[in-house]
């Protein structure tokens, strides 16, 4: 970052001679060669201690089509001590037009994902960003946000059951901020979707998955601040898997693939104060927001693995399905938060022809208290009674670090 | 990309011929207060933050998204001050006019001396600013050379304007360059006067009035005052005392509070900038009123 910075001033030394003169510092810390051009590199590492009452190896929602392979940030991850995801972030100005971007996250069994790489325009005008390439969807509030930045340990469940814990594009994607007072920001975005609700492979040529968006947000006073939004995404699926908890044996589980057409909904709202705008002391954060997806096409069913009631079906399905989540995050004092949270999903009206998924509300209620030495690490201990499936109430106690080394991270709103 | 280049090379010359007055992002209240010295009321200006605000740790807000989306002119103190919000801003405000390396952006304390420019880059250092210190407006000697600089830019992106601009200038730097002697002689008492600031907010004032720095409440730049540290005070203290504590508006008062009770040493909050107190309302007042304190609390 700062080797960027200097390089910027530098630049306005070369091009303005008269600034040269009066600028009294010499810009001695610009360095040569070629290392000089190195991006800014930052690592994010995390970990935890899991204390689970349930086998997080059987987890699922009861009522929801969720989770694909039981794909990562899913479940409720490993009981005991573990690594958890450790992230790579490179990004630096590409030229003058354009700005690259990389996240490269291992998992502590080896596994190594490019979770988003992407381009972002430097240079368009009136209000427009363009980006292209894999990056997070900027549907909803949490979506878009890092892991390491969530308040919590884990997704809330409303994200986890609906949109596969975070929804991915490879694809483009394109935001307009209004010139007006008020800040109005609309994204259009599409191409492929990675991953559930949509399914990893691609089937046809053109787009496969689109969203549209827009955010409001504003000041009230000093104190205050405010976004809220809307979103539309639209996703198709083919042959997606996923296994779930058999209805007539919940021991065993079901296979399940969908094929068709997901719509989903998503509102979004976040509330910020922090007295006379200065967050350091003490800032309390208000979220929540609402999805509601619909699903429509082929299911194909098969229990023959588990009870054998229903054997192998196929048949029209039909499902409308949503969940919310609200959250609050006090600051009491310097380097000390403490949250609260409540989610609740619903499995809704589903068609199918025989009845293959519960009828059902999982809840969960979460607190955290968090200590953050200094803005580059941070301890949380966490506490959830987690009812995501049915008759299996899960208590969940997690003690997380997350610590980032190398560039200094940019804040987000 | 020839056709983006001609298009982009437009839109500046576009920018540059404005009939509508300059829109300014300025990021604090003191680079606010010396445009409206050079400009008056012939520039529009929205300042990010106040200065009650801690600026190196505010988030980007939508609304400052919204007012960078629109401006001319950003002019912000830099030095790594802001670089937890504004390259972020900058990157998502979809305006290439104020972008770093073009004419449109300006960090005020890239252009004067800096001091505390670390010797050894590390973290475990607390969060320092490979760049030097940022605070440089609270040395009074900065003022008219980033003003000068600001004068010129402006006059560059309002060319209608240039001539008003400066004479304005002028006129401020002739006031400003008689109250710097003003301020120095009434601040004289306060030479080798030795202080213990919050962190080191006001090294550009205490450097350039002399005064002596012998400890930081935080035991390191942007870690909050623990309770060890602050014990480690007390018996410094004890070896070499201070005569004044120091900390900011929006520094947490609770550890100079402490602190002061205990050594008898007054503790006083100054403004960095204007708004910082009540009477801090102008680049002259915000001298006149930190001075003031300084050497109410100092005793002399």
């Amino acid at each position: 970052m700062s080797l960027f910075r200097s390089g910027a001033i530098a630049a306005v030394f070369l091009f303005s001679p008269a600034v040269h003169a009066q600028g009294t510092a010499t810009p001695a810390s610009i360095l040569s060669g070629e290392n000089a051009f190195n991006p800014a590199i930052s690592l994010i590492l995390t970990g935890q201690y899991a204390d689970l009452s349930q086998d997080p190896d059987e987890y699922t929602i009861g009522g929801f089509l969720a989770g694909g392979e039981h794909g990562h940030g899913f479940g409720p991850g490993e009981r005991g001590f573990g690594l958890g995801r450790t992230e790579l972030a490179i990004s630096a100005n590409i030229d003058p037009f354009f700005r690259g971007e990389a996240y490269i996250t291992f998992d502590s069994h080896g596994g190594v994902e490019i979770e988003q790489g992407y381009v972002t325009t430097l240079g368009l005008p009136y209000g427009a960003t363009a980006r292209f390439g894999r990056y997070l969807s900027g549907i909803g509030y949490v979506n878009e946000q890092h892991e390491d930045f969530w308040d919590f340990v884990d997704a809330p469940l409303a994200y986890k059951a609906l949109l596969g814990t975070q929804y991915r594009h490879d694809g483009v994607q394109l935001k307009w901020i209004a010139p007006t007072d008020l800040f109005i920001e609309f994204g259009i975005e599409g191409g492929r979707g990675l991953g559930f609700p949509a399914s990893e492979e691609s089937m046809k040529n053109g787009f496969s998955s689109g969203a549209a968006y827009v955010h409001f947000g504003g000041d009230v006073g000093d104190s205050h601040s405010w976004r809220a939004g809307g979103a539309h995404l639209r996703t198709r699926a083919n042959e997606r898997e996923n296994q779930n908890a058999d209805l007539n044996d919940p021991d065993e589980f079901a296979e399940f693939a969908f094929t068709g057409k997901s719509r989903v909904w998503v509102a979004d709202f976040v509330w910020k104060w922090a007295p006379l705008g200065n967050p350091s002391v003490r800032n309390f954060i208000f979220q929540a927001e609402y999805i509601h997806r619909k699903e429509k096409g082929e299911l194909a069913y098969d229990d023959t693995a588990g009870s054998n009631a229903l054997g192998q079906l196929e048949d029209d399905f039909r499902a409308s399905q949503s969940g919310w989540y609200a959250q609050a995050v006090y600051q009491f004092m310097p380097r000390w938060r403490v949250g609260v949270r409540y989610d609740r999903v619903d499995s809704g009206t589903v068609a199918y022809g025989a009845p293959v998924l519960a009828d059902y509300q999982p809840e969960r209620k979460t607190a955290m208290i968090d200590f953050s030495p200094s803005e580059f690490s941070r301890f949380r201990l966490q506490y959830a009674r987690d009812e995501s499936r049915p008759n299996l109430p899960d208590t969940q106690i997690y003690l997380q670090y997350i610590v980032s080394v190398g560039a200094h991270g940019a804040h987000r709103f | 990309m020839r056709n983006l280049i001609l298009f982009l090379a437009a839109l500046a010359v576009s920018s540059a011929v404005h009939a509508a007055p300059l829109r300014v992002f300025s990021c604090e209240p003191e680079w606010t207060a010396l445009i409206r010295e050079i400009a008056a009321d012939r520039v529009n200006i929205y300042t990010a933050t106040t200065g009650r605000q801690d600026v190196h740790k505010i988030q980007p807000r939508p609304s400052l998204l919204a007012a960078a989306r629109r401006a001319d002119l950003v002019v912000c103190t830099g030095a790594d001050f802001e670089v937890g919000w504004l390259p972020v801003l900058l990157r998502q405000a979809g305006n290439p006019r104020i972008q770093p390396g073009g004419p449109g952006y300006i960090e005020a304390a890239m252009l004067v001396d800096r001091i505390d420019i670390p010797e050894r880059l590390d973290r475990a250092e607390g969060d320092l600013h490979p760049q030097g210190n940022p605070h440089v407006q609270l040395d009074a000697r900065n003022i008219v050379p980033i003003a000068r600089v600001l004068t010129e830019r402006l006059g560059q992106l309002d060319s209608a304007n240039r001539v008003f601009f400066e004479q304005r200038l002028a006129d401020f730097s002739a006031r400003w360059n008689a109250a710097i002697p003003r301020w120095e002689s009434r601040a004289a008492p306060l030479r080798g006067v030795a202080v213990i600031q919050h962190e080191m907010d006001f090294n550009y004032l205490t450097h350039w009035l002399g005064m002596q720095n012998v400890a930081m409440l935080e035991p390191k730049a942007g870690l909050p005052p623990t309770a060890a540290h602050l014990a480690s005070l007390l018996e410094q203290q004890a070896r070499e005392p201070a005569k004044v504590i120091v900390r900011a508006p929006y520094q947490d008062a609770r550890a100079s509070q402490w602190l002061s009770e205990r050594t008898q040493v007054p503790a006083v909050a100054l403004p960095t900038t204007i708004g910082g107190t009540s009477a801090a309302k102008d680049l002259f007042s915000l001298f006149d009123d930190a001075i003031d304190r300084l050497l109410a609390a100092a005793g002399n």
